[in-house]
C-alpha cells in the first residue's frame, strides 16, 4: 500500500470535524436543542442511509425555517418504517398520500399556507427514487414546472426496496435486482441511457438544485438550509445506501456512500437557475470496483466467471460524470492500483 | 338573481360564492368551461383569496386538492370520464383520509372507443371511493347542490362529487337563480378542519394501518356514510328555507302517490321522463317518477318507502356493469327486498345517445301491458350488432369491434340517403 | 313551446346563436333551453344548437327532432344534411343566402309550408357590412325575429348588448335590425304575393 499524507480531513472528504468548528457552524445534529424530527423508535433497517438522509435533512430544514416546516411523503421506506401504526417518529406535521403524488400533494399544502397568509411555514417534499425518478416523476416535473415553493428532497437507493429490491429508474446498471437477475449474457440491470434526475431538475431551471450523500452529512445539512433560504422548487438528491437492497455490510454505509462519490459514479454538486455552482471534488479518487465489491448486487461481476467487461463500462461512466462535472482537481489523489484495490476490499 | 346562463358558468360562480381556497384544474371536456370560469375570477381577482393551480394531470389535480385540505384550505377540482379514472387512486385516497374536497364530476361516457359525451359510467366507476355522490336533475339544481355539498363535506369530514351530466347541463344555457354571496356566507360557515397540519400542533396524517386497526377504520368510514343520509335532508331543510328551493336531499319522488308505476332515474333525463309521465297520466295511467338525488350513500330506505305503492318499478341508467346488470338497479332491488314488485332495468343514453320522450313512451307502454323485460337497451340497433355478431363467429381477424360497427352505420346510411334520392 | 333548430358550421357561431336566442326570451319572461350538438367539431364542421322557449318551465333535455322553426347559417350544409328533417307542417324556415329559394332548389318547400313562412336573408352579407366579419349569426336572428315573431327585435338587441359588450354589439344589433327589415319586407311581399 501506498503512504499517504496525513490530512486535515482525515476521513477522505471534504468533512471537517465538529470539534474543529465554531459553535454555529457544527452540525445540527450535535445541537442538543435539534428537533429530531424523525425520533428514535421507528423500524429502519441497521443501517439504513435513508433513515440517517432524512433525520439530517429535515432536522437541517428546521432548524433553517425556525421550526416552521410541514413535511409530505410519498409511499415507500421512510413512510412504511416511520409509521408503524398506532405509532410515529414524526415530530414534525407529516402527511402521507400516495406513491407518485408527493410533489402534487406538497404543492397543495404549499398553495394552502399561501393562501392563508402564512409563508413562515415551510413545505418539505420526500420519496424514495421510486417515488420521484419513476411513479412521481410527472407530478414532480409539474411542481418544478410552476416553480411552487416546495423543497423536494429525494432519497435515492437505487431501487425499489421497500417491495422487496426490484428495479427502478434509479438502478445502475449490472446491479442485480429482484426484476433484473444476475443471470445470461448481460446479467443484472441493462445498460440504458440512464435517468438523471438532478439534470433533468436542472433543466427546470428551479431556483436549486443539489446532490449529497450520506457520507458528507455536513455539506448535506448546509445544502439543505442554503434550500431553505431560498424560494419556490428546490430539489436535493441524496444518494442513500441501502444494506438490504445492495448487499452491503450496515457497517459499511457510509464507507459505500463515500466510494460511490470518490468513484465518481454519484457526482456531488449544486446548481442554481439551471447551472452548476460548485462540485465537490474527489479527494481520493477511487476505481469503481473498490466501490463494487463492497455489494452483493454485482457479485457476479467478480465471481467464479468475474465480467472485467462490465466493471470497464461501469468505470466509463464514472470517468464520464468526472470530466462532465470536472470532479478531479489538482488536490486528488491518483486512483489506486488496482493491485491495492483488492487488498484493501479483502 | 335569475339569469339565462350556462350551467357550466352557474355553477363556477356559484363555487366561486362558497369562496374555494385552492382550485385546480386540469381540462378535459365536458368540465372545461367550469374550471376555465373559475380560473378567470382568480385571475381577475374576483375571487379572492384564492389560489388557483394548473396542474399537469387529473392526478395531481386531485392530489393537490388532498394536501390543500390537509393544510386547512378549502379545496374544489372538476373533472370527468378518463380524468376521474386517471385520479382515482387519489379520490380513494381523499375520502380514506377525510379530507372534504368538493369535486363536480361532468358525467361523460368512458373508453374505449373513445366518447366524450354524456352517460353516467364515470360516476359509477367512483362508486366505491367513499365519497358523497349527488346528481343533479337541472342547472339550478347543479348550482345548489354545491353550497350544500360544501356544507355536508366540512360538517363530516368526507368528500363530495356533484354529478352534473355533461353538456346536457353542462353546456345549457337556462335560467338559474344564483345566490348572492350573504346568502352562501349564511349557509356556510368557514372550514374549521377536523384535522390540519400545524407546526404548532404536528400531527401525522396517512401512516400505515396494519389488520389491526384497518377495519375499525373503515368501518368509521361506513358511519360517517350513514350520517350523511341523516344529514343530507336536513342540509336540504335549511336551503329551501333560505332559498325556497327543493334542491338536494336523497330522493326527489314525483307523482308517486298513487302511481303503480315507477320509474326510477339519475339526473337530468328526469326531466324528459316526467314529460313523458305526465303525458302517459292524461291518458289515465298512474305513473310516477322517483329521481335518487345521494346516491352514495344510497338512501335505501328512502327508496324502499317513495317505492311503496308501486307494483312495477323501470329503472331507467345511463352506465351499466358489463356481464351484470345495471349499477342503480342492482341498489334498488336491494331497496325492493322482499317486496313483491316487478323490475325493469333500461339502459339508456351510453355515450350520449339522446334520450327521446319517444322512446322512453314506448317503453313505458311496454311496460304497462307487461312486454317489458328485466333488461332492455332502449334504441338498440340490433342489427349492428348482430351483424358484428355474425363476422365474429365466421372469422379470426375481424379487426376493432368499434370500428367496424361504425362502418356498417356509415354505409347503411349512405345506402338510405341513396334510395331517399 | 316553440323549438328551433340551427344549423351552420363551427366558427360561425352557431351555438352563440342558440344562446342569444335563449336570453332574448328570457329577456321578456319566458323561460328558455338552449344547447348545442355536442361534439368534438372543428372549424368548419356541420354544428347544430337547439333552443327552447314555452311560457313554463322546460324539463325535456331531448335534441329538437321537431322544430318550429329552422335556421340554416350555411346554405353548402343544404345538400349534405337533411336540415329540415322534423319541420313541422306550419313551421318557419330561414336560409341565409342571397340567392332565391328557387336558385337553391327550396321551391318544394315554400310550397309544403304556410305562405310567408319561409325566408331568406343575407346574413353573411349584413354581417359583413355591420360587422365586418362573415358571422352570420346575429342578423340571422333578427330574420328569425321578423319571420316569426317568437321574440322581439327589442329583446333580441339586448340579448345582443349584453353578449357582446360595446362597439361590437352595437354592430351586431345593426345587422340584426338589417335582416329584421330585409325578412319583414320580403315576408310582406310573399304574404301579399300569396293572398293576391
Amino acid at each position: 500500500m501506498t503512504k499517504r499524507p496525513v490530512r486535515f480531513y482525515q476521513v477522505g472528504s471534504f468533512a471537517v470535524g465538529n470539534r474543529l468548528l465554531a459553535d454555529d457552524q457544527r452540525t445540527v445534529q450535535s445541537d442538543p436543542n435539534r428537533t429530531n424530527s424523525i425520533d428514535s423508535g421507528h423500524r429502519a433497517c441497521q443501517g439504513c442511509g435513508e433513515a440517517l438522509g432524512a433525520r439530517y435533512a429535515l432536522d437541517a430544514a428546521m432548524r433553517a425555517a425556525g421550526g416552521r416546516v410541514v413535511t409530505v411523503n410519498a409511499t415507500g421506506c421512510l413512510e412504511v418504517f416511520s409509521t408503524p401504526y398506532p405509532e410515529t417518529s414524526w415530530r414534525v406535521p407529516w402527511l402521507h398520500s400516495l406513491f407518485g403524488n408527493a410533489p402534487a400533494v406538497a404543492t397543495g399544502v404549499a398553495a394552502a399556507l399561501r393562501v392563508k397568509g402564512r409563508e413562515d411555514v415551510r413545505v418539505v417534499g420526500q420519496a424514495g427514487d421510486g417515488g420521484t425518478v419513476d411513479i412521481g416523476f410527472g407530478t414532480l416535473s409539474g411542481m418544478f414546472e410552476r416553480n411552487d415553493d416546495v423543497l423536494f428532497i429525494c432519497y435515492d437507493n437505487e431501487g425499489y426496496m421497500n417491495t422487496g429490491v426490484q428495479r427502478s429508474a434509479a438502478t445502475p446498471p449490472a446491479a442485480r435486482t429482484a426484476t433484473t437477475d444476475a443471470v445470461g449474457p448481460e446479467p443484472g440491470n441493462v445498460f440504458g441511457q440512464g435517468k438523471d434526475l438532478p439534470r433533468i431538475a436542472m433543466a427546470h431551471d428551479i431556483a436549486y438544485v443539489a446532490t449529497a450523500t450520506v457520507a458528507d452529512l455536513h455539506d448535506l445539512e448546509q445544502k439543505v438550509e442554503h434550500a431553505m433560504t431560498l424560494r419556490g422548487a428546490r430539489y436535493i438528491h441524496i444518494l442513500v445506501p441501502c444494506p438490504l437492497g445492495w448487499g452491503s455490510a450496515s457497517s459499511d454505509t457510509i464507507r459505500v456512500a463515500r466510494l460511490a462519490k470518490e468513484s465518481g459514479l454519484f457526482p456531488v454538486f449544486e446548481a442554481e437557475n439551471g447551472r452548476v455552482t460548485s462540485v465537490s471534488p474527489i479527494r481520493r479518487r477511487a476505481r469503481v470496483e473498490e466501490y463494487l465489491r463492497l455489494q452483493r448486487r454485482y457479485a457476479h461481476l467478480f465471481g467464479a466467471h468475474p465480467r472485467p467487461d462490465i466493471v470497464a463500462r461501469l468505470q466509463d461512466i464514472a470517468d464520464e460524470n468526472i470530466a462532465r462535472y470536472g470532479l478531479v482537481n489538482d488536490e486528488t489523489e491518483d486512483v489506486p492500483a488496482l493491485e491495492d484495490v483488492k487488498e484493501m476490499v479483502h | 338573481m335569475l339569469r339565462q346562463i350556462e350551467g357550466s358558468r352557474a355553477v363556477a360562480e356559484t363555487v366561486a360564492l362558497c369562496r374555494p381556497e385552492v382550485v385546480c384544474a386540469y381540462p378535459i371536456s365536458p368540465q372545461t368551461h367550469i374550471i376555465e370560469a373559475v380560473g378567470a375570477m382568480v385571475k381577475a381577482g374576483t375571487l379572492a383569496p384564492c389560489e388557483f393551480i394548473n396542474v399537469e394531470s387529473e392526478f395531481a389535480a386531485m392530489s393537490v386538492s388532498i394536501g390543500a385540505s390537509a393544510a386547512g384550505a378549502r379545496a374544489y377540482t372538476a373533472t370527468a370520464s378518463q380524468g376521474l379514472l386517471f385520479m382515482l387512486e387519489a379520490v380513494y385516497n381523499a375520502s380514506g383520509l377525510g379530507l372534504p374536497i368538493v369535486m363536480t364530476l361532468a358525467n361523460r361516457a368512458i373508453g374505449a372507443p373513445i366518447n366524450i359525451w354524456n352517460d353516467h359510467s364515470d360516476a359509477m366507476a367512483a362508486r366505491d371511493t367513499g365519497w358523497i355522490q349527488l346528481f343533479a336533475e337541472t342547472n339550478q339544481e347543479a348550482a345548489d347542490l354545491h353550497v350544500q355539498a360544501f356544507r355536508l363535506a366540512e360538517e363530516l369530514s368526507v368528500p363530495v362529487m356533484v354529478c352534473m351530466d355533461g353538456f346536457i347541463l353542462t353546456h345549457a344555457v337556462e335560467g338559474v337563480d344564483l345566490m348572492t354571496q350573504d346568502e352562501v356566507d349564511s349557509f356556510l360557515p368557514p372550514y374549521e378542519p377536523r384535522q390540519v397540519l400545524d407546526p404548532d400542533d404536528p400531527v401525522s396524517i396517512g401512516a400505515m394501518v396494519g389488520p389491526e386497526a384497518f377495519e375499525e377504520v373503515r368501518y368509521l368510514a361506513h358511519l360517517r356514510q350513514l350520517d350523511a343520509l341523516a344529514l343530507i335532508p336536513s342540509i336540504a331543510d335549511s336551503f329551501a328555507v333560505l332559498t325556497g328551493r327543493d334542491s338536494g336531499g336523497l330522493v326527489h319522488p314525483y307523482r308517486t302517490d298513487d302511481a303503480e308505476v315507477i320509474v326510477v332515474a339519475l339526473g337530468s333525463v328526469l326531466g324528459t321522463i316526467k314529460d313523458a309521465v305526465d303525458a302517459r297520466r292524461a291518458q289515465g295511467e298512474r305513473l310516477g317518477v322517483l329521481g335518487i338525488t345521494t346516491f352514495r350513500p344510497f338512501p335505501r330506505d328512502a327508496v324502499r318507502d317513495a317505492l311503496a305503492g308501486a307494483s312495477r318499478v323501470v329503472v331507467v341508467e345511463k352506465a351499466f356493469s358489463l356481464g351484470g346488470e345495471g349499477v342503480v338497479l342492482t341498489d334498488v332491488a336491494m331497496a325492493l327486498a322482499g317486496r313483491d314488485v316487478a323490475l325493469h332495468n333500461v339502459i339508456a343514453g351510453l355515450g350520449g345517445r339522446p334520450i327521446t320522450q319517444g322512446a322512453i313512451d314506448s317503453m313505458l307502454g311496454r311496460a304497462s301491458t307487461g312486454d317489458l323485460g328485466r333488461l332492455t337497451f332502449l334504441d338498440l340497433d340490433e342489427s349492428a350488432v348482430s351483424r358484428e355478431r355474425s363476422r365474429i363467429a365466421a372469422a379470426r381477424r375481424t379487426g376493432p369491434s368499434a370500428e367496424n360497427v361504425l362502418y356498417d352505420r356509415a354505409t347503411q346510411g349512405s345506402r338510405v340517403a341513396q334510395e331517399q334520392s | 313551446m316553440f323549438q328551433v333548430r340551427i344549423h351552420g358550421r363551427g366558427g360561425q357561431g352557431v351555438v352563440t346563436a342558440a344562446e342569444l336566442l335563449a336570453v332574448a326570451a328570457f329577456e321578456e319572461g319566458r323561460p328558455a333551453q338552449a344547447f348545442p350538438s355536442f361534439g368534438s367539431e372543428r372549424t368548419g364542421a356541420p354544428v347544430v344548437s337547439f333552443c327552447r322557449i314555452d311560457d313554463h318551465p322546460i324539463r325535456t333535455r331531448e335534441p329538437v327532432m321537431s322544430p318550429d322553426a329552422v335556421l340554416i347559417q350555411d346554405v353548402t350544409l343544404l345538400h349534405q344534411i337533411d336540415v329540415f328533417a322534423g319541420l313541422a307542417p306550419e313551421g318557419y324556415a330561414l336560409v341565409n343566402t342571397s340567392r332565391s329559394l328557387e336558385e337553391l332548389g327550396l321551391a318544394g318547400l315554400v310550397t309544403s309550408l304556410p305562405a310567408g313562412h319561409v325566408a331568406t336573408c343575407p346574413a353573411t352579407d349584413l354581417a359583413l357590412e355591420h360587422v365586418g366579419r362573415p358571422l352570420p349569426n346575429a342578423a340571422l336572428l333578427g330574420g328569425f325575429a321578423a319571420l316569426t315573431g317568437v321574440i322581439t327585435l327589442d329583446a333580441l338587441a339586448s340579448a345582443i348588448g349584453e353578449r357582446f359588450a360595446g362597439a361590437v354589439g352595437e354592430r351586431n344589433v345593426a345587422a340584426a335590425r338589417a335582416a329584421f327589415e330585409f325578412v319583414h319586407v320580403e315576408q310582406e311581399r310573399l304574404t301579399s304575393a300569396a293572398t293576391d
